[in-house]
């Protein structure tokens, strides 16, 4: 059979579905073909639809197709009132829910210029980083997965399950707690809470090193990670990559360290860089942050557990519900409870910029206040908009296996794309 | 400063440099209000285009400009090249039909500086249909974030690269973030109602 007879037999052999396109350049002879990866493919972690122009295995041309999960957030935000929109806040990057509470916390309390109690920083604290661990426990299954390393899925789910439970003793809500709110959290830790974060974090350290065992010094991970995805700092910054993916290319910038939040600048801890910018760069700072969130968190609890009873809300009833056992025998408090759940509050006009380092990058909420008792523009920066624009960058000229351990290794959340 | 071929040289040296921890410890040096303006402000000068500035806002501790339009990539490029604003951090548009009749729409583009750890905003303010120029060319990471507010806003970005809709899907009327546009939703497709949507 002719070896062009073999191409058309093959080209029929595609599964239902996949639609795929064939040009012939005459001027360089290369014969290229268009594929469609996604919207529904289990590695683009998501809804993400890759356009992917190939050569044989190289791909030529990578163009990402977005916007299947918009859900129009910001538009709603804007139609309720802030204590309501915070919700919303847990819905858009769902894998990293306290962390948008708490950068759009931030933003608010600008606005209404709140000052909340130590307690609750320190919570706050606490609740982000074991939130990070939970996010990064899920992108290390998945990324290992991609590439073919199946079982440290099922103990990093573990591991993120217990986080979840964590939550759920906490909120009685798994994932979308809005346990962190504008004037502090929406309530102390129940009893028992402390002593489950502490047995979690007892055995983490030890699942870190099965982690690192599993795949750290593994040769077909490092084959397939090493000089792979590789963005210089330039090109990062070109990009506007934040978080651990433009920290693996050398560039040292963390706002825990940078622009300290939430009392960050107390607790010692390092944060990691890498150098060559690759995969493994990536999968390599991701981990190192890891243990940094432990000893972040090590220091959190203990920090937590020398102030029991502490408050962990402002007392500024205008902006913070009042305890529920006060609502039975003060009328102040009867008023400001119902006026804060059926208006809320009027900040006074001005913009406000809330931001943290997520799990992904640089989490900003930009609250704009017209006076009224919702905000008049709320823009959600999601990092993995801006990580994922480095992805053509990364994958052009590259084997198309490569692309799913790039879009793995840049830790995209398509809800955090799309909002 | 990496080559994208590093991974043939790599040897066992390497991975050693690889194993040795990579911390780094950063330095803290919040400038005040004053100083961050002043770094941005004294080089715009210098370009001789402080006619240009036509507003001045505290956002809660980040200074923000408004230029005009004919500016915005002159200002952009002094905060990059000048004053060390290396990171366009966002790109967004705001629609402020309830504070001017005359600038309907502002763009904003919030700058980080990695070396001075501290943001500046630059704005520009644009009529209904009045093109803005892109500054795809000063920042490269503007150029899915202009997409998103030519889709949400209908702001045109003269000499943007690849000037499509971003999020909604092509063939859609409107822009959804616009404060005239309806909050309203659209019926979803079930089968007890599939054949009144096909036939709308």
């Amino acid at each position: 059979m002719q070896n062009s007879d073999l191409m058309s037999e093959r080209s029929t052999t595609f599964p239902a579905g996949i639609e795929v396109e064939r040009q012939h350049d005459p001027d360089s002879g290369a014969d290229t073909m268009t594929i469609n990866m996604g919207p529904s493919h289990p590695s683009t972690h998501g809804v993400l639809r890759l356009v992917l122009e190939l050569d044989g295995e190289n791909v030529v041309r990578c163009t990402p197709h977005i916007g299947y999960l918009h859900t129009g957030i910001e538009k709603t935000m804007e139609n309720l009132s802030y204590y309501k929109a915070l919700v919303l806040t847990d819905r858009e990057d769902y894998l990293s829910n306290l962390c948008n509470n708490l950068a759009y916390s931030l933003a608010v309390e600008q606005l209404v210029d709140v000052v909340i109690p130590e307690k609750s920083q320190v919570l706050r604290v606490l609740l982000n980083e074991l939130e990070r661990i939970a996010s990064h426990m899920l992108w290390l299954g998945t990324h290992a997965l991609d590439i073919g390393a199946m079982s440290v899925f099922f103990y990093t789910w573990q591991d993120r399950d217990l986080i979840l439970e964590i939550k759920e003793h906490m909120s009685g809500v798994r994932t979308k707690t809005s346990w962190i709110c504008p004037g502090g959290l929406r309530g102390d830790m129940p009893s028992g809470w402390y002593e489950r974060v502490e047995s979690f974090l007892n055995q983490f350290p030890k699942r870190m090193e099965m982690y690192e065992g599993l795949l750290s010094n593994n040769p077909i991970w490092l084959e397939r990670t090493r000089g792979v995805g590789v963005l210089t700092p330039q090109d990062a910054l070109d990009a506007g990559l934040t978080g651990p993916s433009l920290r693996a290319s050398g560039v040292a910038w963390d706002l825990r360290k940078s622009n300290p939040y939430s009392g960050y600048e107390q607790y010692e801890f390092d944060i990691a860089v890498g150098q060559y910018g690759d995969v493994l760069d990536r999968y390599r700072v991701r981990m190192e942050e890891l243990r940094q969130s432990y000893e972040i968190c090590r220091q959190a609890m203990k920090r937590a557990l020398a102030m029991p009873g502490a408050p962990v809300r402002t007392n500024d009833r205008k902006i913070a519900p009042p305890p529920k056992a006060e609502l039975d025998t003060s009328m102040e408090a009867l008023i400001h409870h119902f006026k804060l759940f059926t208006e809320g509050y009027h900040p006074p006009v001005g913009e406000a910029l809330g931001v943290v380092e997520g799990p992904r990058g640089e989490k900003a909420y930009y609250v704009i206040s017209d006076g009224s008792n919702r905000p008049y523009r709320v823009r959600i920066k999601g990092p993995s908009f801006y990580n994922l624009q480095a992805l053509p960058k990364m994958c052009e000229g590259r084997l198309v296996a490569d692309v799913v351990a790039m879009i793995g290794s840049i830790d995209i959340v398509l809800g955090d794309i799309d909002r | 400063m990496v080559d994208a071929d590093v991974r043939l040289g790599l040897s066992g040296s390497d991975l050693a440099i690889r194993n040795k921890t990579f911390h780094s410890a950063l330095t803290m040096t919040p400038g005040t209000l004053e100083g961050i303006s002043h770094r941005f402000l004294s080089v715009v000068a210098e370009h001789g285009l402080q006619e240009s500035v036509v507003d001045f806002q505290n956002c809660n501790g980040i200074p923000s400009f408004t230029v005009t339009p004919d500016v915005i990539e002159a200002c952009l490029s002094i905060a990059k090249e000048n004053s060390g604003y290396d990171l366009l951090s966002d790109c967004f548009g705001v629609d402020r039909l309830a504070f001017s009749t005359a600038h309907r729409f502002e763009v904003v583009y919030s700058l980080y500086s990695i070396q001075h750890s501290d943001r500046i905003i630059v704005r520009v303010a644009l009529a209904l249909d009045q093109p803005c120029p892109t500054a795809a060319g000063i920042y490269p990471a503007t150029v899915w974030p202009e997409r998103e507010i030519y889709d949400m806003f209908g702001v045109e970005f003269t000499g943007h690269p690849d000037l499509r809709r971003i999020l909604m899907p092509d063939d859609w009327v409107g822009h959804p973030l616009r404060k005239d546009f309806p909050l309203g939703g659209e019926e979803v497709e079930f089968s007890h109602n599939v054949r009144e949507q096909e036939s709308k």
